[in-house]
């Protein structure tokens, strides 16, 4: 029974990866994403680990994989026209990748093989386990990775501002119904308003600028 | 009969009965309330009170034609509605519906599925259910679809994140993820909306915008995107989408329920641990999902519809940081052995 499901859902885990990089269409793509990572995530669970294969669905296939479907359907990105694998740069970044991939994965099997490394115990990838082992033994890494996407966070912040405080945007930018996009703290007082009297704060900070 | 097969075989057909017929009643609990609400009758033609209005309505979208667009992309457009109904039908396996049970020497627990990872799952299959939507709007090949279903997805994740460390909040106090231990915990202390007010508050809103009910229903506002994602939908495939928000609401009112009001259990009072007992649960249960639907209702003919910065400033702004000030009081609360 076991062996049937396993069988069942790492061939589908294969053939959906398949798909996700080579179907024209982003849409169709980022649905075999979802279920790939859905087969991920039930080998996870016949793995004796739950929490990894609930986490796995919640935040890649419930979340992240979303993000992608929102940007592609914003965006309107139709089909592919044209392969891009002609690009040197990228096949070579591509073969580099695909060279370490295969080194990490051998490195794995041949420690596996020696008895320096013990096996996952049930307990170890138990909540309690992985909290223990995370909070713990791993503080350190977690904390540096949980760093990592604090500063991804502020620089995709950064990235999408808006240019409001390159100069005062005109009115026939903004859509009617929408705030204004200027922000009257950096920018003044939006200059197509009946003025009231302005703060002094802001005056000052003008003459500086 | 191996009763490790019968057993949750059994649980699942009960859970299912429940949940099949949410959509039919509330169809006509929802015309009818807002039919009472606006002062006019509402249907009251077929049966009496208009009670068989869903049978009727039933037999119309099966009868109607089924209608594919001709720029659809078929298999997207086909497959929507049926997945649309897996996650529906599949998060309530972790909801516990009465007491433990002694029946032929051994007992039972009343949940389908009595996993370590309970709450997670619900929320990890509850978070599928934006694929659907998706799926039909860009396969409808309608603007008005696709406008739909790429609000349906910035709102989803928006609201789930708030939704998530609400939860996160009563699983603190309790130490579990199991709900039948959310709901023992519940029948020592307080029911858990009394300390955690703020997170269960944030739990509500977003319960309506991960359902897409008023005053959230953005993807498939009426009166700027005719029907949202479903537009190009009619007939069968239309209901099922009906369906799947019912049942939806219904999985979504069981959760809140078991995490704020003691699920199946009433305070002081405790069941028999016999077939009396699990009907006993199975009905509290049901009334208090009942009395949540009864909510959606009456809040969607009362509120007007939020604009969608609304409800963008609303989700970010407001709802994440209560929901983490919640989690923060909380934690110091677990801490200082006040919970």
């Amino acid at each position: 029974m076991e062996t049937v499901v396993f069988g069942l859902f790492a061939a589908l885990a294969l053939v959906s990866a398949l798909v996700v990089v080579t179907h024209k269409s982003p849409i169709y793509s980022t649905l075999a994403l979802v279920l790939t990572l859905f087969s991920v995530a039930v080998l996870f669970v016949l793995l004796g680990a739950p929490f990894l294969g609930a986490l796995q669905v919640l935040v890649y296939a419930g979340a992240i994989v979303v993000l992608f479907l929102f940007v592609i359907m914003l965006l309107n990105v139709q089909k592919e026209e044209m392969s891009h694998v002609g690009s040197s740069g990228q096949l070579w970044a591509a073969l580099l990748a695909a060279v370490v991939f295969v080194g990490m994965l051998g490195l794995t099997f041949w420690r596996a093989g020696s008895p320096a490394v013990s096996p996952l115990t049930p307990e170890s990838v138990s909540l309690k386990g992985l909290a223990a082992e995370l909070f713990g033994t791993y503080l350190l890494p977690f904390e540096i990775v949980g760093l990592l996407l604090l500063v991804a966070v502020i620089g995709a912040t950064v990235a999408a501002r808006r240019p409001s405080e390159l100069g005062p945007i005109r009115e026939d930018e903004y859509v009617s119904g929408d705030e204004p996009r200027t922000d009257p703290l950096k920018s003044g007082p939006d200059p197509h308003r009946p003025s009231v009297a302005e703060p002094a704060y802001q005056s000052s900070q003008r003459e500086a600028s | 009969m191996n009763p490790e097969i019968v057993a949750p075989l059994l649980k699942y057909a009960v859970m299912f009965a429940v949940f099949i017929n949410v959509a039919p009643i509330m169809n006509w609990v929802e015309r009818r309330a807002c039919a009472f609400i606006q002062d006019r009758p509402g249907p009251n033609r077929v049966g009496p009170l208009g009670l068989f209005q869903p049978v009727a309505d039933a037999l119309k979208f099966m009868f109607k034609e089924d209608v594919t667009p001709t720029a659809a992309d078929k298999p997207l457009y086909l497959m929507a509605p049926a997945l649309a109904l897996l996650p529906a039908f599949t998060t309530f396996v972790v909801i516990p519906f009465g007491p433990d049970i002694a029946a032929a020497g051994r007992t039972f627990r009343l949940v389908v599925a009595d996993v370590d990872t309970g709450v997670l799952l619900f929320l990890a299959l509850s978070s599928l259910s934006v694929y659907s939507l998706v799926m039909a709007g860009y396969a409808s090949n309608n603007k008005f679809s696709l406008l739909g279903s790429i609000r349906a997805s910035a709102q989803l994740i928006s609201y789930e994140l708030a939704l998530t460390i609400a939860v996160l909040a009563v699983i603190l106090p309790v130490g579990s993820f199991h709900l039948s231990d959310v709901v023992a915990y519940q029948r020592t202390h307080l029911w858990n909306f009394i300390p955690q007010l703020i997170g269960f508050l944030v739990f509500l809103i977003a319960s309506f915008a991960e359902t897409n009910r008023l005053p959230f229903d953005l993807p498939e506002a009426e009166s700027e995107l005719v029907a949202g994602f479903h537009t190009e939908y009619g007939a069968m495939r239309f209901a099922l989408f009906f369906q799947a928000e019912y049942t939806n609401m219904a999985a979504l009112s069981a959760l809140g329920v078991t995490l704020y009001f003691g699920g199946w259990s009433l305070p002081g009072i405790e069941y028999p641990h016999n077939l009396l007992g699990a009907a006993l649960g199975l009905a509290t249960l049901v009334a208090k999902i009942a009395f949540c639907m009864v909510v959606y209702v009456w809040i969607r003919w009362t509120f007007p519809r939020f604009r969608y910065d609304q409800l963008m400033r609303l989700g970010w702004k407001v709802l994440l940081p209560l929901a983490i000030l919640n989690l923060i009081l909380v934690a110091a609360m677990t801490l200082a052995g006040w919970l």
